[in-house]
């Protein structure tokens, strides 16, 4: 039934992991890819960490590093023409780069699930979903085919589409988006795991359908206790269920921050520019600001600040030299907890 | 439309009254204008009546037989005004881009009549469309797949002057390409380019560039900015509004993007599967609607900003669209409704102001297809 809800406020900061580390722990992570036209840096340097029932989104646009950065998390870049010349993935502390394939399969699907964006060309056409379900069960798991798909239409019933039972001999086209979307997050909640990375999960569809397909993924979230990376360009997602952000530009992290903080105060002009193109009410009839030339073409970052042929604070030195993560803090030198910027000049764009 | 009839009517009593009456009628001709869209009102320059589009769906292969079909668009009627904005939002499936196609008469309707300054253009053909077609163009939602990559940008700008040469003749073609994307933004030096060459905004221009060819009077832009980068989403909005400054455009603007819609239009109206649910100026819709599913279309979108989610009221519509081939009787939205009764089942709701509104100055009396529309406060989109 259609419910017309308020919503409660989030019991946030969320609990910490049981062991108190972080579930997943990205360190320096760079990605490039070899083409013909030249190397391509799609991730250079990133950095973050996500706890147990913490739900941090990576916020950019495309071509930002965000879901290259997922799929070497994932294990499933494509590798060659992509390489992974430095950096550490910290699951549970241990550096999932440096394990043997056959373990990294083992946490795959398990304990780390993705849902893609495009659930359509994500399950397989030619096979019914509850064959598609089961074989989570069947490979991880060595469950007999009538088991698996018991256990299939128990997922269905949890991702609440109804009349489980009737349509778990189903194609994939006979579901509409909404739908298709559940079975995809189905399919990674199979086997509960601890972490799951969302790539877009909403982008392909309406509004009333997205509404209902995060709202499922928040109960979810709540019930097993999952940590959640959620890469969307949405802003407006975003605000909604994200713990804490990073915002990334040319594979880079531009700027880290509770989702308040963010909101309110941003620390780079990267940010501050995305949240004032926003269509505000009061700027009706007016021009919309907007953040003025293009993405850059990963072959050819600019130097130093990847952002300044944009950025309306631009000096001399934000083309030579490379801004590190500074941490911000308060006019009078207190930290914020969790608050980074990649901006020389982030003190006049959070404080000026 | 009695909407416009008040509007006009402060307007046409003015000359006869004495000074009294005058005030009066200024401070009420203001109020009205504070509802109605601030845009210069005159005879619409495209007026839509009952437009249906039904799709037959057949069976057999040698001896096809009509078993049904899908009614993308049934019954919409509106008008659009001269250097007017009207857009248009729905969910996938309700028929927006249908409508977009049957304006241009790309499709042919069913039934009903659009008529561009008082000439109904779903029974013309030949040479008569053609140049009908000159003023109403339109502007696709995806750069990638709109301009063909075999074709120069100057040989896609001019190629509407092949069908149109009246507009600019042989020999002036290369320098009004030229003019147009200086217009656009882009640098007249990229006239040889391929559209490979360019980034996704840029491409969009391009296509913004290729409607403009010809002066139209309309535009239909048809999800122009969905598939581009939140950063360049607003520079192309941008363009878009400074261009209807400067050429005295009327768009269309179909979109699903609610922010983006009611940032550029001054009327507002929402489609589901196949009919308008509710028409209205932007504020009327946005503030004060009275269609059930407009208020869950706005509840649903997600604000940008966290504090909202605290204490935000949402209203989560159940189950899927109902399919085009088979609508529901009576409302087609009383299968997600939560208001629905019995009356929702056996009566098809009239797109009308409400009876409960009527006469009133309030900003809810405007046309909403329900047949229990009262207002109802949703924290919408910005």
């Amino acid at each position: 039934m259609t419910t017309i809800e308020e919503t409660t406020p989030v019991p946030s900061p969320r609990d910490a992991g049981a062991d108190g580390g972080p579930l997943l722990d990205v360190r320096d992570l760079h990605v490039e890819f070899h083409t013909r036209e030249g190397v391509v840096k799609a991730v250079n340097g990133v950095n973050y960490s996500v706890a147990a029932g913490e739900t941090l989104a990576v916020l950019g646009e495309s071509g930002s590093g965000k879901s290259v950065t997922a799929q070497a998390i994932m294990g499933i870049l494509d590798m060659p023409p992509g390489k992974i010349p430095q950096g550490e993935i910290r699951f549970r502390g241990q550096d999932m780069l440096a394990m043997s394939a056959e373990e990294r399969r083992k946490i795959r699907g398990s304990r780390i699930a993705m849902i893609f964006q495009d659930a359509l060309s994500s399950l397989n056409p030619v096979l019914t979903v509850g064959y598609q379900l089961g074989e989570m069960f069947r490979v991880h798991q060595g469950m007999s085919k009538k088991d698996a798909k018991a256990k299939a239409i128990e997922l269905m019933d949890r991702v609440k589409i109804p009349a489980a039972a009737a349509r778990v001999n189903d194609y994939p086209h006979q579901f509409s988006g909404g739908m298709r979307q559940r079975i995809m997050i189905a399919m990674a909640l199979a086997l509960e795991p601890e972490l799951i990375i969302a790539d877009e999960p909403t982008t392909a569809l309406d509004v009333t359908v997205q509404a209902q397909v995060m709202d499922l993924l928040a109960e979810l979230q709540r019930e097993f206790n999952m940590g959640l990376i959620l890469i969307t360009h949405d802003l407006g997602v975003v605000a909604d269920v994200a713990d804490k952000i990073a915002v990334m530009y040319a594979g880079r992290i531009v700027e880290q921050a509770p989702v308040h903080e963010l909101y309110k105060r941003p620390a780079h002009p990267y940010t501050r520019g995305l949240l004032d193109s926003i269509p505000r009410l009061d700027q009706k009839g007016q021009e919309l600001y907007a953040i003025k030339g293009l993405p850059p073409n990963l072959l050819r970052v600019p130097s130093g600040c990847a952002f300044n042929p944009r950025c309306p604070k631009a000096q001399d030195i934000c083309t030579t030299e490379i801004p590190r993560l500074f941490p911000v803090t308060e006019q009078d030198g207190t930290p914020v907890t969790g608050r980074t910027s990649a901006c020389h000049f982030w003190k006049e764009t959070i404080h000026g | 439309m009695a909407e416009l009839s008040k509007n006009d009517e402060p307007q046409d009593v003015t000359p006869n009254v004495s000074k009294v009456e005058l005030a009066d009628a200024h401070s009420e001709a203001e109020s009205v204008a504070a509802v109605e869209a601030p845009v210069g009102r005159g005879e619409p320059i495209l007026q839509v009546r009952n437009l249906k589009k039904h799709f037959p769906l057949t069976q057999g292969i040698l001896f096809k037989r009509q078993i049904g079909a899908v009614k993308a668009v049934d019954g919409i009627s509106f008008d659009l005004h001269q250097g007017e904005t009207l857009g248009i939002v729905g969910e996938s499936g309700c028929g927006k881009s249908t409508v977009a196609k049957l304006l241009m008469n790309l499709e042919r309707a069913t039934a009903g009549e659009v008529f561009y300054k008082g000439q109904d253009i779903t029974k013309l053909s030949g040479r008569a469309l053609t140049a009908v077609r000159r003023n109403i163009q339109m502007v696709f939602q995806d750069p990638y797949t709109s301009l063909n990559p075999r074709m120069t940008v100057g040989d896609i700008i001019g190629e509407p002057f092949d069908i149109h040469p009246e507009v600019a003749p042989k020999g002036d073609r290369r320098r009004r390409v030229r003019e147009l994307l200086d217009v656009v933004g882009l640098n007249p030096e990229y006239i040889n380019r391929y559209p490979h060459q360019f980034s996704g905004g840029q491409r969009q221009r391009i296509g913004i560039a290729r409607g403009l060819a010809l002066n139209p009077e309309i535009i239909i832009c048809d999800e122009p900015v969905s598939a581009l980068d939140v950063s360049v989403q607003a520079q192309v909005i941008n363009l878009m509004e400074a261009l209807q400054d400067e050429f005295n455009l009327s768009y269309i603007f179909i979109a699903h993007d609610l922010s983006i819609v009611r940032h550029i239009s001054d009327r507002v109206g929402v489609m589901y599967l196949g009919r308008m649910a509710e028409i209205g100026t932007d504020e009327q819709i946005y503030e004060h609607p009275t269609h059930p599913y407009t208020q869950a279309l706005l509840s649903a979108v997600p604000v940008p900003d966290p504090d909202a989610r605290e204490h935000r009221e949402r209203i989560i519509l159940s189950g899927d669209v109902p399919s085009p081939a088979n609508p529901p009787s009576g409302c087609r939205f009383r299968t997600r409704c939560w208001k629905a009764q019995d009356k929702c089942a056996e009566q098809e709701p009239l797109l009308a102001v409400p009876e409960r509104f009527k006469g009133q100055d309030s900003p809810a009396a405007h046309e909403s297809a329900c047949h229990f529309a009262e207002e109802k406060d949703v924290v919408g989109a910005a």
